[in-house]
């Protein structure tokens, strides 16, 4: 048991998620109890609007929990503070950055501040932490390319890159294969395979790409108005928890071949 | 950020062009003096005209300062300005800075006629515009501070500087509709900037505050390079926004605000110097551009300056109609030759 408690890097108490104003709350999720650990490849799925990005939010502190803890390597994740958590936690986000013109071994580098001195300066070990995290995600070639130069695969790595050479444990990507082609898509989920495998960092991303999350990852999480339940692939399909992710009145998840087929 | 230091020869280039800009703009004026009695002047030897002594120490020297400080505060400050609000179309007084120092200046020159023509004279000295300059901006910037802290996004606050400028700038027109010919040329004049004024102990309180904007700027690179992820990032890099914010925006009003309570209301530079020199550079890493917006910036306001004295004749233009004339032709050429903004 003291071996699981120390592998965890991510866990929540009786989490809920929801929005707060002055006049009333809105609870969108409720008891969610979930555990992450080391080295583990963990897809966040549902449908539109069922709370995905709210959970994410959640877990990220951008915005605060309803009710219950969200742990991040056994500590409480509000009495992080800024800098800590930068160095808990690291993230790729859905929105573009503001510069385009930044190198992408200029923005690479960028994932150092939180360790750097006043002024930003990196350090011989802040190099040798972006030329890895450049050489693990494969962009070598594109390190002096300026971000406007890219395509929308190319900066994904990037941002990846970036992410790495935050040098967290946990890296939390918000459906980071929107706009990409099908084969980029796969490309990236199996780069987030391999860098949990080979970092033991653990990652945790949100997407509409099931098929694909259930071949690569190694947990799930389904989010459903009922319930969020977190298992492996596998132990899903067996307990059929796809089948209710969506209306049933269009397409139907199939067992056998783990994907969603139109009703015919 | 790494290979800043590719960028160390232009800068060199271009402070040695700096220091050749300050002497020619020394050496140029309505009286021409020769070169070598501006240098005896400068180092306080005596000069082959005593007047020529007179002139350079206490009129052009103080003025090429001033041109500095004002070149180089309004560049900064614009970079600051462009960088926080994401906006290439943001300078140094989108927070309504030069609209509050307008409103105070005009309170004190429009409005003089309401406190009775005795005080008129008394209130129309060259300090109390500077004060009132400075109460004005300080106040518009209190205003939009307070509202700052207030709100979260910062476009909100871009938003709310214009407003303000609204504003005041309506206040002004009430003002100017009551006031005589004589208090519209006044305030008008006013409008123009002015570098030639500053007395050595004026420029030494224009410096202390100008170094204390420098410095605060200086601190807030790391941050405007986090910011160039956009806010969301630079939140998940450590970055306290909220306090980043206030520190740029507290920069920004320094350098601006004293530029424009000493000097007036100086258009344009704090606009083009940023572009100028990001389209020169080829970077958005402000350890590089900090550095460079401050030579680029010094240089351009000599330059402007020279230029609006209009040497040897005994008529000087105003400084805002030439930071234009010259600064625009140089960003649409930039713009077109590149093809490309770099923002």
């Amino acid at each position: 048991m003291k071996d699981i408690k120390a592998n965890s890097v991510l866990k929540t108490n009786n989490l809920s998620i929801g929005y707060k104003s002055k006049k009333k709350e809105s609870i969108v999720a409720s008891h969610i109890n979930i555990e992450l650990h080391k080295g583990e490849l963990v897809g966040l799925i549902g449908a539109n609007g069922i709370g995905k990005s709210t959970l994410l939010r959640t877990l990220t502190n951008v915005q605060q929990s309803m009710t219950g803890d969200v742990l991040i390597n056994n500590k409480n994740l509000n009495k992080l503070n800024n800098n800590e958590l930068a160095k808990a936690l690291s993230l790729v986000l859905t929105e573009h950055i503001t510069s385009k013109n930044l190198s992408v071994l200029e923005l690479v580098a960028l994932g150092r501040q939180p360790y750097t001195n006043w002024i930003g300066n990196l350090s011989k070990h802040d190099k040798v932490v972006v030329n890895n995290a450049i050489f693990k995600t494969n962009i070598e070639d594109i390190k002096h390319k300026k971000c406007y130069e890219l395509s929308d695969g190319q900066l994904q790595k990037v941002m990846i890159a970036r992410a790495l050479a935050q040098d967290t444990d946990l890296i939390i990507l918000d459906e980071p294969t929107t706009h990409l082609d099908m084969y980029h898509k796969a490309y990236i989920l199996n780069l987030l395979k391999s860098l949990a495998t080979e970092t033991n960092k653990t990652i945790l991303f949100s997407s509409h790409e099931i098929d694909l999350a259930i071949q690569l990852c190694d947990k799930l999480i389904v989010m459903t108005k009922e319930s969020i339940i977190i298992d492996s692939p596998c132990n899903l399909i067996e307990k059929g928890a796809f089948n209710t992710l969506f209306p049933k009145d269009l397409i139907v998840f199939d067992d056998k071949t783990g994907s969603f087929r139109v009703k015919k | 950020m790494p290979n800043s230091n590719t960028y160390k020869l232009p800068i060199i280039v271009l402070s040695i062009l700096l220091l050749l800009c300050f002497f020619i703009n020394l050496s140029l004026g309505s009286a021409s003096i020769p070169i070598d009695d501006v240098f005896n002047a400068l180092i306080g030897k005596s000069t082959s005209n005593e007047n020529w002594q007179y002139i350079v120490q206490d009129y052009r020297l103080p003025k090429a300062i001033t041109a500095i400080l004002v070149g180089s505060g309004l560049g900064i400050s614009g970079l600051l300005m462009q960088t926080l609000f994401r906006n290439p179309l943001a300078g140094p007084f989108v927070l309504g800075i030069s609209s509050g120092a307008s409103l105070g200046v005009a309170l004190v020159i429009l409005g003089a006629g309401f406190f009775g023509a005795s005080l008129t004279a008394l209130l129309i000295s060259k300090w109390s515009i500077v004060i009132a300059a400075s109460l004005g901006s300080f106040l518009v910037l209190l205003a939009v501070l307070i509202v700052s802290t207030r709100v979260r996004d910062t476009m909100a606050i871009l938003i709310i500087g214009l407003m303000f400028g609204s504003i005041t700038a309506a206040v002004v027109s009430v003002l100017s509709y009551f006031a005589s010919a004589d208090q519209l040329q006044q305030y008008i004049f006013w409008g123009f900037g002015s570098l030639g004024n500053l007395s050595w102990s004026e420029l030494l309180i224009f410096f202390i505050i100008y170094c204390f904007g420098i410095l605060l700027s200086l601190v807030s690179i790391k941050a405007l390079n986090t910011l160039l992820l956009g806010e969301n990032y630079a939140k998940s890099l450590g970055l306290n926004i909220k306090q980043s914010r206030l520190l740029i925006i507290i920069a920004t009003s320094l350098l601006a605000g004293t530029t424009t309570a000493f000097a007036g209301p100086i258009a344009f530079i704090g606009l083009a110097i940023p572009h100028i020199t990001r389209l020169i550079f080829n970077t958005s890493n402000h350890k590089v551009l900090l550095p460079a917006v401050f030579v680029l910036g010094a240089i351009v306001m000599l330059i402007c300056d020279s230029i609006a004295q209009l040497p040897t004749s005994d008529y000087t233009l105003p400084i805002n109609a030439i930071t234009s004339l010259i600064g625009a032709p140089v960003v649409i050429w930039l713009l077109v030759r590149k093809r490309k903004m770099v923002f």
